[in-house]
């Protein structure tokens, strides 16, 4: 088999990150190659170079291609060469027909008149390849994920596709959706296709894919041929999550109290599409003084969960019940649960936790206004006082508390969304992946404040995507998968290869 | 410690003059736009444009306009639109009209009454926008269709009035010299004292406030507008103050309407930059789900907004009445539209979060004078119109220019 791709030293840097360095990936013609790795390992970044998403000159290193140096200047171009990607995000336009999306951009037309009759024609013969027996004509939005998935492959196929990317195709399916899937993969390989398979279900890697690249902070850290009985899932979970653990986390001395904030039996159905449960039968606590974890895969309910506690921000058809300090507590409204002692840090800053075009001031005490107010009216001395006090005591650099939000780092941005929550005088904090995004010193100093919490006899629950920063500051960790809890781990037994191998097997 | 994005705050030292002017040259902006434009019809009408008839006149005609702006400002902060409110206008002249004219109710019923209908109007249409979350362009467009028809409907086609001498006063009224032994003092035949003196008195209380909050900042350390600025700008706003109380006085003094629009104006400012309430309409229209998240009740700020922009529309249609003495089916048609210039004029922002009530103020006059300068010098309204949308446009993008340029 001749190489079809290669992609050698590949290093991108955003600032102050280093996403990708010095990785290597080389893909054979005709051979389904899976690349995984944890949340943030590079994986995406890697896909986006190699399409074009960053264009050449953003990056350093070199992108063979069909025996020759590739330099796409943008998605357009690799297309263009026959690499597509499907994202995770599937790009249909729900109340288009099939026909409609499959041609999108690519319409068969004749000075701009679109040929409906070879449209239609065409399309038919693209859906037989993909097994999906559809009319051409109907809209996308009544067909399943499942469906909408091999529209979307059918799609890449009508642009002559030589190299197929599909970054996480299943995640969104069920068991009998993601098995076809699979087998239309290993169809098209029989006709001579080449995919590359972003994906975390090793299982599915194991049964379609030739062979594994695994990524870990931005490494190539091996190539495994599936084949090889040597190959085990073991061998790739360590591979994934096998790095040093530096002393990164700060010091704290436990002190864990009586069970604080208690949930049990918490059931959510999704928003919009009633049938489906996003959290089933979740029951978990914290208690005073204790940092509980939440590891789990994006995706997985984590975040569903919190916001669904959090006066119902989330989510319809709720039950469960929820108890803080043993006593049964109203969380049917933010406004309640923000009274009875919760707090939820998002992990959308920008989108959920800011209001970017106002002060630093004006953020910090938006959750709490009745503090710095008498009879409605606002006491702007105390509140300058306030939000001065969180300043110097979090440390947010910037010379006043007048600073606009939106143009500070996403370390100060953070400390701002804690300060706020803080004011605000919670028992509980639900903390979601406090840590995304910002760097190393900030993060450290937000790990700090949260075993300051702790000390203080707060509960913290802390949901995040990376697994050495639950290890580190846990003292118990939830492990989810599916919208479920399948598995808890004390901080003595916890470890990246069990929390991987709950996912992985549940 | 290494921060991936240098963050774009400067330190307190080298904020200079020039810096300052930068972030703030929308709101100096505004008030030099102001006194040019009065400057230059000022000069092109050969000085007809600050007798004191016109003067009095100018505020007389865009009352209404600027006390809807007021309520426009809420909905637009809020991340919201109201069309409706030139329908309301001319629904609840209408109605005071009948109310007043045809059934010979005593005004001191009919006033609370219509403004009671523009409430329950504001609270129909929010309704629909906060809790159904329909887009307020929608439910208010149909708002002004609906009430355009039923003010159509009331008046049965026709024009109804006159209105009685006291309810013309609303708006055509002069409030009475309090303090008639000013003009003994200056030794004049003509002087309205009280409005010469309440000039003075507010020119003070203004440079008073303003001192207030500088020694305040200092206290805290807080660089805020540089001093010359702060002279500058004072002088100019206490010296407009006192010279248009002066022109007032040598004609026929304090107008009603002047009176309820300066207090609606001082409460309005008060309600958004000092209470909890206006903070949190400010943080609703910044970002909506972070103020739930926050656990503000932003459905129901939502409602309110639109509840009082229907009790400011009633007001404002039972000002124009007055003024015009008469209800017609035709009254307050496109008023919607110089409410809303006038508030984008003064620099609130489509995307809801941003705008102040001084700024909607200010924005009314930039309009009114040039409605009233131009038609002093005979422009057709062909013309006025077209440049009236020019400097709406203008005052938009040099906007997002602004914004742009600080990035």
């Amino acid at each position: 088999m001749s190489l079809l791709l290669q992609m050698q030293n590949i290093t991108k840097t955003f600032p102050g990150v280093k996403a990708l360095d010095q990785v290597n990936l080389d893909v054979d013609e005709g051979e389904i190659h899976a690349v995984v790795g944890e949340n943030g390992a590079g994986k995406s970044t890697l896909m986006k170079i190699l399409s074009g998403v960053y264009p050449h000159g953003q990056y350093d290193g070199e992108i063979r291609y069909e025996g020759e140096v590739a330099s796409f200047s943008g998605i357009s171009d690799s297309e263009s060469r026959g690499i597509i990607i499907i994202h995770q995000e599937l790009a249909l336009v729900p109340l288009l027909s099939i026909a409609e999306n499959l041609f999108l951009g690519n319409e068969v037309s004749k000075r701009g008149v679109i040929d409906w009759p070879q449209t239609y024609q065409r399309t038919e013969e693209l859906l037989r390849k993909v097994g999906l027996d559809e009319a051409p004509t109907t809209k996308v939005d009544k067909l399943g994920v499942g469906k909408q998935q091999l529209v979307e492959i059918a799609k890449a196929l009508a642009k002559d596709v030589k190299l197929l990317i599909l970054d996480e195709p299943t995640a969104a399916l069920s068991e009998a959706d993601s098995q076809a899937l699979l087998d239309l993969l290993l169809e098209l390989k029989s006709q001579g296709m080449t995919s590359i398979l972003i994906s975390h279900k090793l299982n599915e890697v194991e049964r379609v894919a030739d062979r594994i690249t695994v990524i870990r902070d931005g490494s190539a850290v091996s190539t495994l041929n599936a084949r090889n009985s040597e190959t085990s899932e073991e061998r790739i979970i360590r591979d994934m999550v096998g790095r040093d653990m530096a002393n990164r986390y700060p010091e704290r001395i436990r002190n864990i109290g009586a069970p604080l904030f208690e949930v049990k039996n918490w059931n959510v159905f999704h928003p919009e599409h009633a049938e489906r449960q996003v959290i089933r039968d979740a029951s978990f606590t914290v208690r005073k003084g204790e940092i509980v974890g939440i590891a789990g895969l994006m995706g997985s309910g984590r975040t569903e969960l919190a916001m669904s506690l959090f006066g119902r921000s989330y989510g319809q058809n709720i039950s469960g019940e929820a108890l803080l300090n043993d006593k049964p507590v109203d969380l049917s409204t933010v406004g309640r649960a923000i009274d009875a002692g919760l707090a939820y840090v998002t992990e959308d800053r920008k989108g959920l936790g800011l209001v970017l075009e106002e002060t630093i001031q004006r953020n910090i005490t938006l959750a709490n206004l009745e503090a710095v107010s008498s009879a409605g009216v606002l006491n702007e001395a105390e509140e300058q006082k306030v939000s001065e006090g969180y300043r110097q005591a979090m440390n947010i650099r910037t010379p006043s508390v007048f600073q606009k939000v939106v143009n500070l780092s996403g370390g100060n941005q953070q400390k701002v969304v804690l300060s706020k929550w803080l004011f605000a005088e919670p028992d509980v904090l639900i903390l979601d992946e406090p840590t995304r995004g910002i760097d190393v010193g900030a993060k450290f100093e937000i790990y700090g404040i949260m075993n300051q919490l702790a000390d203080e006899g707060r509960g913290v629950l802390m949901i995040s995507s990376e697994m050495p920063e639950l290890l580190g500051m846990c003292d118990r960790i939830y492990v989810m998968n599916e919208g479920a809890l399948v598995g808890e781990l004390s901080a003595a037994e916890a470890s990246q290869e069990r929390i991987m191998s709950f996912i992985v097997r549940s | 410690m290494t921060t991936p994005t240098a963050d774009k705050t400067k330190s307190g030292s080298d904020r200079s003059t020039a810096s300052y002017l930068a972030s703030h040259l929308r709101d100096y902006g505004m008030l030099l736009a102001l006194i040019a434009i009065m400057a230059f019809f000022q000069i092109v009408t050969n000085g007809t444009l600050l007798k004191p008839v016109n003067i009095t006149n100018l505020f007389l005609q865009n009352s209404y306009i600027i006390i809807m702006a007021l309520g426009m400002l809420l909905v637009i902060v809020a991340g919201h639109i109201d069309l409706s409110v030139g329908s309301v206008v001319g629904f609840v002249g209408a109605l005071a009209a009948v109310m007043i004219v045809e059934w010979h109710w005593s005004i001191y019923l009919a006033i609370p009454v219509c403004l009671s209908v523009g409430i329950a109007i504001g609270a129909a249409q929010g309704y629909w926008i906060a809790y159904w979350k329909i887009p307020s362009f929608i439910v208010t467009l149909a708002g002004m269709l609906v009430f355009r028809g039923a003010s159509l409907w009331l008046l049965e086609g026709q024009s109804v009035g006159p209105f009685p001498r006291e309810f013309q006063a609303l708006s055509t009224g002069f409030l009475p010299d309090l303090l008639p032994f000013v003009k003994t003092i200056f030794d004049v035949e003509r002087m309205n004292g009280l409005a010469l003196v309440s000039g003075v008195a507010i020119a003070g209380v203004l440079v008073w406030l303003g001192l207030q909050g500088r020694a305040r900042n200092r206290a805290y350390g807080i660089s805020g507008e540089p001093f010359v600025f702060f002279i500058v700008r004072n002088a100019l706003v206490a010296g407009a103050i006192v010279f248009v109380a002066y022109k007032l006085s040598t004609f026929r003094g304090l107008p009603n309407v002047l009176l309820t629009m300066g207090i609606l104006t001082v409460i309005y400012a008060f309600l958004t930059e000092s209470t909890v309430l206006g903070r949190r309409i400010y943080a609703l229209g910044g970002n909506q789900k972070a103020a739930k998240l926050s656990g503000i009740k932003t459905e129901w700020l939502t409602f309110l907004t639109f509840v009082n922009m229907g009790m400011l529309a009633a007001l404002a249609g039972l000002i124009f009445a007055a003024r015009l003495n008469t209800a017609t089916p035709k009254a307050g048609v496109a008023f919607e539209l110089d409410v809303i210039a006038a508030v984008f004029i003064g620099g609130a922002s489509m995307s809801g979060g941003v705008g102040k009530i001084v700024g909607a103020v200010v924005g009314a006059f930039i309009m009114g004078v040039m409605n009233n300068g131009m038609s002093i010098m005979g422009i057709g309204i062909d013309y006025q119109q077209v440049i009236k949308g020019l400097v709406l446009l203008a005052a938009v993008i040099f906007d997002v220019y602004n914004k742009n340029k600080q990035g």
